[in-house]
């Protein structure tokens, strides 16, 4: 029966030391070890709460780049298309005022030529009544050379005259 | 916190080298009328090697005996107060100052003296085996948390390291496993550390006790007045954390029918014994795992003996069946070991958890 009865003297050793080793444990072990545990699953747990605030602002961040850059590239389009508009006009302007102008050369070159040309005709026109009384009279010069001929185209040209 | 480090170390090895310092001299003289082949006898082999004992028996070589003597620490109704180590019995054999270890009867293997012819049991504070045991184990638990809490001031915020990381996540079981659960978020923190003492105590001791040399071999868990102290523990601090509700349960219990509560209290009766059944169940469960576990592993160590007896050469033949069977329920008590830390500490969790439960 000396198995299951408990004895006094046993009782009293593990009762103090129990006691003691509970009490030295509590202050020099548990405490500091429970303490730093907590310590550390909260700042695990606030780095992860503030990964997690970082990736969502992040996300924002990204967000606003993408929209950002949305709006840059609209910005862009609309700045591409009035330049477009803006030089395809210049380049119409030009090009009328090109043949506007080009136009208005050519009249004036035509008038231009169109009066030279009749001047030249009229100095043309002159130069050749000049030269043909020149040569008429080279002709004449030379034909009534002889008196016989003179004559002779006397009667021809009185003949003519008769028959009109 | 350094010097109390170091304090346990120099003691915990003072300790290891005393018990290492084993042989006893008395042997020479060892006692020639033991001679004859005593019969074995495998209840007593059993329970000599379960029982607590006045000195740490190493091993015996046919009249040899090597053991460590302890301080033995009685107080006689007669003769008052001595103190001695327990070498002066001779293993057993002699008297010392009119006390002697019975061979018999009801105390057998306690010190008794004789007064007017009748055995009688002196005030015994001895140091005896278990409570040697008992003690070492604490020093060792001591040396090892306070390194370990000192790993945690020194390594601020850094992931765990040896020891540290090793009982890590037992510390975090018992906390996130057995007292969160039980007790509830918000009251658990005050119990934490009894119960991460009783359940590294009790883990300790379970494997110590099954190391058959020194300083392991004490069955100390396996000891009614080792699992009784954990118990009142267990019991006190029930007792004086339970809130109104806790009694109110107990003597007013809600649910039941009046008749049951007046004019015979039938039901406070059977609660308030509920409060003593606890801890007296939590007592018995330890004792009982652990001693019969011994007792398993000492019975297949008898067979050798007994078939020894009959001839050695079955002797040596059962023992390679003994052997195995040991190993097995070796393995076995190493899971027991475990569970019944466990055990132990959930339930105290969960008797706190009862005391302190808010109503609802």
């Amino acid at each position: 029966m000396g198995l299951v009865t408990p004895e006094l003297g046993t009782f009293i050793w593990m009762f103090l030391a129990f006691a003691i080793v509970l009490f030295i444990l509590k202050k020099f072990a548990w405490k500091p070890i429970l303490n730093a545990l907590k310590e550390r699953e909260e700042s695990i747990e606030d780095a992860l709460r503030s990964a997690d605030r970082a990736k969502e602002e992040m996300a924002e961040l990204q967000a606003d780049n993408e929209r950002i850059l949305q709006e840059a590239r609209k910005e862009r389009e609309a700045m591409l298309k009035e330049a477009k508009e803006m030089s395809s006009k210049i380049v119409n302007e030009a090009k009328q005022k090109a043949t506007q102008e080009a136009d208005k050369l050519v009249e004036s070159a035509r008038a231009n030529i169109e009066s030279e040309k009749s001047a030249a005709l009229n100095e043309i026109k002159a130069q050749v009544a000049n030269l043909s009384v020149e040569i008429a009279e080279k002709i004449l010069r030379q034909q009534f050379a002889d008196d016989q001929q003179q004559k002779e185209y006397f009667k021809k040209l009185m003949d003519e005259v008769k028959l009109n | 916190m350094k010097s109390i480090h170091r304090f346990l170390l120099i003691v915990f090895f003072i300790a290891s080298a005393l018990t290492a310092f084993a042989s006893d001299e008395h042997d020479k003289h060892a006692h020639h009328d033991t001679h004859k082949k005593e019969k074995f006898e495998p209840g007593n082999f059993i329970m000599d090697h379960i029982a607590d004992a006045y000195d740490w028996h190493i091993l015996s070589y046919k009249d040899k005996h090597v053991s460590v003597p302890l301080p033995v620490i009685v107080i006689s109704e007669q003769s008052g107060f001595h103190m001695f180590m327990s070498s002066k019995f001779h293993h057993g054999h002699d008297a010392y100052k009119g006390f002697y270890i019975a061979q018999e009867g009801e105390f057998r293997g306690k010190v008794v003296e004789k007064i007017d012819g009748h055995e009688v049991r002196p005030f015994d504070i001895s140091m005896t085996k278990n409570v040697v045991a008992m003690l070492i184990s604490m020093i060792f638990l001591m040396w090892i948390f306070i390194s370990v809490a000192k790993a945690y001031t020194r390594r601020k915020g850094q992931a765990p390291k040896g020891m540290q990381s090793l009982m890590e996540p037992l510390i975090l079981f018992v906390r996130d496993e057995i007292a969160k659960p039980a007790i509830g978020e918000k009251k658990y923190e005050k119990y934490m550390p009894f119960l991460l003492t009783i359940f590294f105590f009790i883990w300790l001791n379970n494997l110590m006790g099954l190391v058959p040399l020194i300083p392991g071999g004490a069955n100390v868990t396996g000891n009614i007045t080792i699992t009784m102290v954990l118990a009142v523990f267990t019991f006190i601090i029930t007792t004086f954390s339970g809130n109104k509700n806790y009694w109110v349960h107990i003597f007013n219990t809600p649910g039941v029918p009046w008749w049951l509560k007046f004019p015979v209290p039938l039901m406070p009766l059977v609660e308030l014994m509920g409060v003593f059944t606890k801890p007296f169940v939590l007592m018995v469960r330890l004792f009982a795992n652990i001693t019969a576990g011994h007792m398993i592993v000492l019975a297949f160590v008898s067979l050798i003996f007994i078939f020894g007896q009959i001839s050695p050469m079955l002797g040596y033949g059962t023992s390679v069946i003994s052997v195995l069977f040991v190993i097995f329920m070796d393995m076995l008590e190493l899971l027991v070991a475990l569970i019944q830390a466990y055990v132990f500490t959930l339930l105290s969790a969960l008797y706190f958890g009862m005391a302190t439960e808010e109503h609802h």
